[in-house]
């Protein structure tokens, strides 16, 4: 039984390790694909604040130039990082349309993740503490209102539910 | 004439310094005679619309004359360009635009103090402080940014016109409407300010306000999607939101704007956040002022912006000493706002809408973070880095992912305590609807295991569906209620509900029309573009449509010249449309354009709706060859279909109740049914 169990672990296991391999070379040479991805994660140095692949203003005079210039990487079999790592070399940093995940760059893409985690827990702290907040006590027990407090609690009574 | 404009700016300078300085020197020494001066600051208040009127209208009437000797106009007009544009010219430059801004705030300050009688005292505070950011706009005008200023020297027989780009229809309700929406912001804030200067009681600033703010953020909301329209109509990328800094301007207010529009019904109805509130709508109004410090200071580079001037200092110090006299009266008067009840339970409308708010606002701080991080960066390590659209795709989304899935929950929580029967039990039909749709997507191909775009499409849709079907269960199970009380039918009933509380179920409308907005934005990872060069007999195919060459063809009129591409469409091997996208070269400027063509189309594979977008590139400088470029966009249309159906929902939320709401006898409230609030 021990045995089975093992087997069936280990076929889980081949299974899972196939599936990753499989996702992970998905269209790895599918370099049309490449150009379009690196296309989009760089920006037109013409001046136009577009990504490159979407600079499309006539008579550009960076984008054609880049765009073929991305394509002789490609064609030359340079992975991405290197092929980013010209360009960022050539045009300089602000080429790359999105702060790099080390050095510096990593402080962009974490701090809107912290405020997120930092929001949640003062917002369930706040929360929690305005529930548990005590509600004043009442001297003489709870009393039965009457005429206009009756009317004051209707009104109140109203506004909260608006029908 | 222009010596008639610069007299009409210096004379609303002079009104307007004075309704500012009389207005709150009465407010200062009440007393005998301070009655009768704060009636003469109203008054200057209100004639300093008549004369920014009469600036504006002579810039305007000084363009159609293509009076050149106005530097403004040499700059931005010219002896051809079209009537509705020499409109446009008013807020096409920097001059022009911050008097057409004078002039809004002036006409929002004049409907102000036209109906001071609401509550004279309030209504005198919040006139000073209109009075006070108009005379910053009036200082600006007169001595930073002189929309009359002369030309020197030679005066050219033509101007250097329009740019381009902003000739196009949308063009002259964009920057209006946007405007509209920055300015408007001013009143909730002139109020709230007010309100914590007199320490106001009681809620009545918020009631006076709350229409202000609906209409004000309904002009933004037009404002930001008519700019993206027009991105998408003209700039001919295929896109229609690219995370320019300027773009993102007009977003950070709108998202503080919106979550005041929710937090306000917690002060409201349950006396609660009122400090969080006084600090959201300082915060719009701020965010709108640091928008424009943003476009005309040039400390942030952006294809949208003005011309680079001095003008950022004056916006850097109006934006400091306006938090300033904020942090001030706000430390000095804190005490008055206090919370008059306490949360019942976490499983609450209370709840659920300070987890909107901070959402919101984490939402705002991100786009605020990306828009400033080059900035950053330079300070920090001596060089700038591009914060562009991928950083918020990853960024931003899974923010926008979460307000969506409280879109859909918040309306089926009570206010104080929702018990989770009664939550399970509203919530089951429609979460099995949004199941549902993402099983059918994942069937029809998507797969969000292979790319985290798909992922976010994927959840997009879900979520969509979700607040879609929970928006139309909240007013199927409200109708029944009526109908069982009436006997009316359930449409009747539900027509009935609504005009019994405009406000909620237009409200409801406005979240139904924000999903199918995510519903349009969603298709973005599933574009496809194909570009060729193409002579005549050509084909070119993407999707299920073959694009065939027809022909090329050249026109030509005073304000510019033009070649259309002619584009047959095939689907099936069947003609559906002839497309021409366009290229224009203005003469005035020598600048080219391009105008692609869309034809909005029935999906092949789903019920869904998709763009085919052809954009005429030019020639190939090499070969002369012209070059096509086709995208094929799914669901775009459903952007601008939301978006009008967020307008219609503000509008009916607008609508005052048509039967008052009366409550008789003693009645069980259903929680989170037609008794949950809005």
């Amino acid at each position: 039984m021990q045995f089975i169990q093992g087997r069936f672990r280990s076929r889980i296991l081949h299974v899972l390790v196939l599936m990753v391999a499989m996702f992970a070379f998905l269209g790895a040479g599918d370099q049309d694909a490449r150009f379009k991805d690196l296309g989009h994660r760089m920006m037109c140095t013409c001046g136009c604040g577009q990504i490159l692949l979407e600079c499309n203003h006539v008579g550009c005079t960076a984008s054609d130039r880049m765009r073929g210039e991305l394509i002789a990487a490609l064609d030359r079999g340079d992975n991405d990082d290197l092929t980013l790592q010209s360009f960022v070399q050539k045009y300089g940093p602000t080429v790359i349309a999105a702060p790099s995940t080390t050095g510096f760059g990593r402080v962009a893409w974490i701090m809107p993740f912290l405020a997120l985690a930092l929001g949640i827990i003062l917002t369930v702290y706040l929360v929690r503490a305005w529930k548990n907040k005590p509600a004043p006590a009442l001297a003489g027990g709870i009393p039965t209102p009457h005429g206009t407090e009756l009317d004051h609690f209707r009104e109140q009574a109203r506004r909260e539910t608006d029908l | 004439m222009p010596q008639i404009g610069s007299f009409a700016l210096l004379l609303a300078l002079a009104m307007s310094f004075y309704s500012f300085f009389a207005g709150g020197l009465a407010l200062a020494r009440p007393g005998a005679g301070s009655e009768r001066l704060g009636e003469t600051a109203r008054r200057a208040g209100i004639a300093t619309f008549g004369a920014v009127l009469l600036a504006s209208v002579i810039l305007v009437i000084a363009a159609f004359q293509n009076d050149y000797t106005i530097a403004y106009l040499l700059q931005h007009s010219n002896n051809d360009l079209p009537a509705p544009y020499k409109f446009a010219v008013l807020w096409s430059g920097q001059e022009g635009s911050l008097l057409f801004w004078s002039l809004l705030l002036a006409a929002y300050g004049l409907v102000l103090r036209l109906r001071y009688k609401t509550d004279a005292r309030l209504f005198a505070y919040a006139s000073v402080v209109i009075a006070a950011v108009q005379l910053f706009f009036l200082l600006l005008l007169n001595f930073a940014a002189h929309p009359f200023a002369m030309v020197t020297g030679n005066i050219p027989p033509d101007g250097n016109g329009l740019n381009p780009l902003l000739q196009y229809p949308e063009m002259v309700i964009h920057p209006p409407m946007l405007y509209l929406g920055y300015v408007g912001f001013t009143i909730p804030f002139a109020f709230a300010l007010g309100a914590l200067v007199m320490k106001y009681p009681g809620e009545k600033w918020i009631h006076i306000t709350r229409r202000w703010t609906m209409v004000t953020w309904m002009f933004l909301t037009c404002g930001i999607f008519l700019g993206a329209h027009w991105a998408y109509s003209v700039l001919g990328w295929g896109g229609y939101w690219g995370w320019d800094p300027v773009e993102n301007a007009s977003l950070m207010p709108w998202l503080t704007g919106t979550a005041f529009l929710h937090s306000v019904m917690m002060q409201e109805k349950r006396g609660m956040l009122k400090i969080w509130n006084m600090w959201l709508v300082f915060a719009t109004f701020w965010l709108a002022i640091l928008g424009t410090f943003l476009t005309r200071s040039g400390i942030i580079s952006s294809v949208h912006a003005f011309a680079q001037s001095t003008i950022g200092d004056w916006f850097l110090w109006f934006l400091c000493l306006s938090l300033a006299i904020f942090v001030y009266f706000f430390v000095k008067n804190k005490s008055h706002l206090k919370s008059e009840h306490k949360l019942e339970s976490l499983i609450s409308r209370e709840s659920s809408f300070v987890f909107n708010n901070l959402l919101f606002v984490l939402a705002c701080f991100t786009v605020l973070w990306g828009t400033w991080f080059p900035k950053i960066s330079e300070l920090f390590q001596g060089s700038k880095v591009t914060v562009g659209a991928p950083f918020y795709n990853n960024v931003a989304v899974p923010v926008a992912l979460l307000l969506l899935l409280l879109t859909a929950v918040g309306p089926l929580l009570a206010w104080r305590r929702t018990s989770v029967e009664s939550l399970k039990r509203n919530f089951l039909w429609p979460a099995l609807g949004a199941l549902a749709v993402g099983v059918l997507m994942v069937i029809f191909g998507v797969r969000p295991w292979t790319d985290i775009a798909y992922l976010y499409a994927l959840m997009a849709a879900m979520l969509g569906v979700l607040v879609m079907l929970t928006v139309i269960s909240e007013f199927v199970r409200g109708g029944r209620v009526i109908s069982e009380k009436t006997g009316q039918n359930l449409f009747a009933s539900m027509v009935h509900l609504w005009h019994r509380n405009t406000r909620r179920y237009g409200g409801y409308v406005v979240h139904f029309g924000v999903a199918v907005v995510i519903m349009g934005i969603l298709g973005t990872p599933f574009n496809r573009d194909v570009e060729k060069e193409m002579a005549f007999g050509d084909q070119m195919t993407i999707g299920p449509y073959t694009l065939v060459c027809q022909s090329y063809t050249q026109d030509d009129n005073p304000n510019y010249g033009n070649e259309w591409a002619i584009l047959n469409v095939f689907r099936g091997g069947k003609q559906i449309t002839t497309l021409y996208p366009e290229r224009r070269v203005y003469k005035a400027s020598n600048q080219p354009q391009t105008i692609p063509r869309i034809y909005p189309t029935v999906s092949e594979d789903f019920l869904l709706v998709k763009d085919l977008y052809v954009v005429y590139e030019g020639k190939n400088q090499d070969t002369g060859r012209p070059i096509i470029k086709a995208h094929l966009n799914p669901m775009v249309p459903w952007i601008w279909m939301g978006w009008l159906i967020m307008v219609f929902g503000t509008i009916v939320a607008l609508v005052p109740n048509a039967v008052p709401v009366r409550v008789t006898a003693p009645a069980r409230v259903e929680p989170a049914t037609v008794g949950a609030g809005d």
